[in-house]
């Protein structure tokens, strides 16, 4: 039995549906992460579980329990707030003390407790703080402390890092994904950064317009998106469209690219290739383009590191590929080029499946 | 670490301007403190026997005491109904806080005069515990006259928290709704609190017209009754008056006071 469920889940205001009845489980201990662009539902859900709201239709079960009608001073879930959201009238200590107060633990072992667990988030020497004594690293480090304080039985994570910086984010989610896992705590973590839900998570539900679009695993979402709107939220995605040539081949821009994924598919049937960036091959155009290839010029180069992301304006569109840096000086912007990539790493989608999604708004709530 | 230390370049035009500030409130404090030590029979300098007739005079102390209290009651109930109000507009009817905004005005633009021939002729059938009792009918009366200051005071105090945030982490870790009000909301907005009170304390200690022809005997009708008959105890009880409202205020403050409240309130205004 899983141990959160969350069953055809709707939420209307008014006219707008946040959420269209969504289906997701969790087993116990499990991290799945809720990842989508601004106005997904993703945090309509997560305060449908926390209790906050309550759906128009659906359930949310916990341990085999319809809990959607429970007030949620009586879940016992503990959250994490995107805002920081620590008392400011009380100290640190105080603050992770709090739940364990209101459940009338006796004092020695509510010490104990708040001290482990300062310890735990790496703040042990911060009890006495206030809130705007701490950064804000620690200060969702007290929070994450407090909601585990109460033993609860998931944990909600509400996009808790947006507010901090880059590096303090990564360290952040390695210590959260570390506590989780030494705990096995139950947790749904909202988040509109991919990179932060694929590299924390057990699951991740790719949430747009209300609905789930595909649930799995990172590496599944990551190399077998199931609608383009995974393919284009989920990292980088060239998106070709094209029409199955015959048996194997499909014809883009009136160049006939080998990709496995079409065999079996009808003469004719309009579909959409989808290639990562990372495996298309960019080389000098000598005379023309050899068979299988896209001929175009470099446009731009955008420099990421280890690699150089290269954009290739070829006649029927755009290819966007990663090279190495150092072999990117080798293909200057301006440079004819042609572009290709192994047959077997295209993935075929039908075009008639899902319309173009619009670009993920990374800084929205 | 050493500090750093910025000094500010001195300004003579700002300190021109602080002491014509200063001359503004402190000339008329002084001229009132000069005419008071002046000697009843021979008006010259110095005695201090205006003091001595109104520390004597136990109308002086029935009526401080009197108000006082009113003041006290004032702020509990004024208190009481407007936190949780405010509260519950900030947290769940946020559109209605133009609506109650407006109302809280209502007591600005109605004269004293008329808002206690109002309340006069309300309350006439109430019973007399209420009706002819200063602790009844005076303090209704001054609740409202207060709502303005109160509600505002309030509301900034609510507009410096996240209101939302903080109550749903309260309610989240197990607290019921008046423990979220009482441990978390409370303590956050005790400096807006405290502004209330001490402006009601201010109010409620000067209120003349609804005490007078509510023909209850308060203490700004004991200053009137002195100002009418005696001249040099007028000015005494006035600058007593000017004293004791300012310790009372400091009072409340001390009382209403907790070490690290200070900090407390800096790191809820975001």
């Amino acid at each position: 039995m899983p141990h959160v469920e969350l069953r055809e889940l709707r939420r209307s205001f008014g006219e707008f549906e946040a959420l269209k009845g969504i289906n997701v489980s969790l087993e116990a201990g499990e991290f799945l992460s809720l990842l989508g662009p601004s106005g997904c539902g993703k945090t309509t859900a997560l305060r449908l579980v926390a209790g906050f709201d309550r759906p128009t239709s659906g359930q949310v079960v916990v341990d085999g329990k319809d809990v959607s009608s429970v007030p949620p001073n009586r879940r016992d879930m503990g959250m994490v707030f995107q805002a920081y959201s620590l008392f400011p009238n009380m100290t640190a200590e105080k603050n992770v003390e709090y739940g364990l107060r209101i459940r009338k633990q006796g004092r020695g072992e509510r010490r104990k407790k708040v001290e482990e667990l300062l310890e735990l988030v790496g703040l042990g020497h911060a009890g006495k703080r206030y809130p705007h004594q701490l950064s804000g690293g620690m200060q969702q480090r007290v929070a994450l402390a407090r909601a585990l304080a109460i033993e609860p039985r998931v944990l909600l994570l509400d996009e808790p890092l947006s507010a901090l910086d880059a590096k303090v984010r990564v360290q952040l989610r390695e210590e959260i994904r570390r506590i989780q896992t030494q705990l096995g705590i139950t947790t749904i973590y909202v988040t509109h950064d991919q990179e932060e839900a694929l590299s924390i998570s057990d699951h991740v539900a790719v949430m747009y317009g209300g609905r789930i679009e595909q649930v799995g695993t990172p590496a599944e979402m990551y190399g077998a998106p199931a609608t383009p709107f995974v393919a284009e939220f989920i990292g980088t995605m060239n998106r070709l469209e094209a029409t199955v040539a015959d048996s194997g081949a499909v014809e883009h821009g009136g160049v006939r690219l080998r990709v496995d994924a079409a065999q079996g598919r009808s003469r004719g049937e309009r579909v959409l290739v989808l290639v990562r960036p990372e495996v298309v091959e960019v080389e000098a155009a000598a005379n023309g383009a050899p068979d299988g290839a896209l001929a175009g010029e470099v446009v731009s180069h955008t420099f990421l590191g280890s690699v150089t992301r290269i954009k290739v304006a070829a006649e029927a569109g755009e290819v966007t590929a990663d090279v190495s840096t150092a072999r990117a000086e080798t293909l200057p912007v301006g440079a004819r080029v042609t572009a290709r990539f192994p047959a077997e790493s295209a993935r075929l989608l039908s075009l008639a499946q899902a319309p173009a999604p619009p670009a993920a708004d990374p800084d929205g709530p | 670490m050493g500090t750093l230390r910025l000094r500010r370049p001195f300004s003579l035009s700002a300190w021109v301007w602080l002491l014509l500030g200063a001359a503004y409130f402190m000339i008329p404090l002084l001229a009132t403190f000069l005419f008071s030590i002046k000697d009843k029979h021979t008006g010259s300098c110095c005695s201090l026997s205006a003091y001595g007739v109104i520390v004597h005079d136990h109308q002086f102390w029935t009526t401080i005491k009197l108000s006082f209290i009113l003041s006290l009651e004032t702020i509990a109930a004024s208190l009481l109904l407007f936190v949780p109000t405010v509260y519950w507009v900030h947290l769940k009817l946020p559109r209605l806080r133009a609506v109650v905004g407006f109302l809280a005005l209502i007591p600005f633009v109605v004269p004293p005069i008329i808002l206690v021939v109002g309340l006069l002729d309300f309350y006439r059938g109430s019973p007399r515990w209420f009706y002819g009792q200063p602790y009844g009918f005076l303090v209704a009366a001054y609740v409202i006259l207060a709502f303005p200051y109160v509600y505002f005071s309030l509301d900034s105090g609510f507009r410096a928290i996240d209101v939302h945030t903080l109550t749903e982490a309260s309610l989240n870790l197990g607290a019921s709704w008046p423990r979220t009000l009482l441990s978390v909301i409370l303590p956050n907005i005790r400096v807006a609190a405290l502004s209330g009170a001490f402006l009601t304390l201010a109010i409620v200690m000067g209120e003349f017209t609804i005490a007078t022809l509510s023909a209850f005997h308060t203490f700004p009708t004991y200053i009137q009754y002195i100002n009418e008959t005696q001249a040099y105890p007028a000015a005494a009880v006035s600058l007593m008056s000017f004293g004791i409202t300012w310790a009372a205020m400091l009072s409340i403050l001390l009382v209403g006071r907790r070490p690290g409240a200070r900090q407390v309130q800096i790191a809820g205004t975001r």
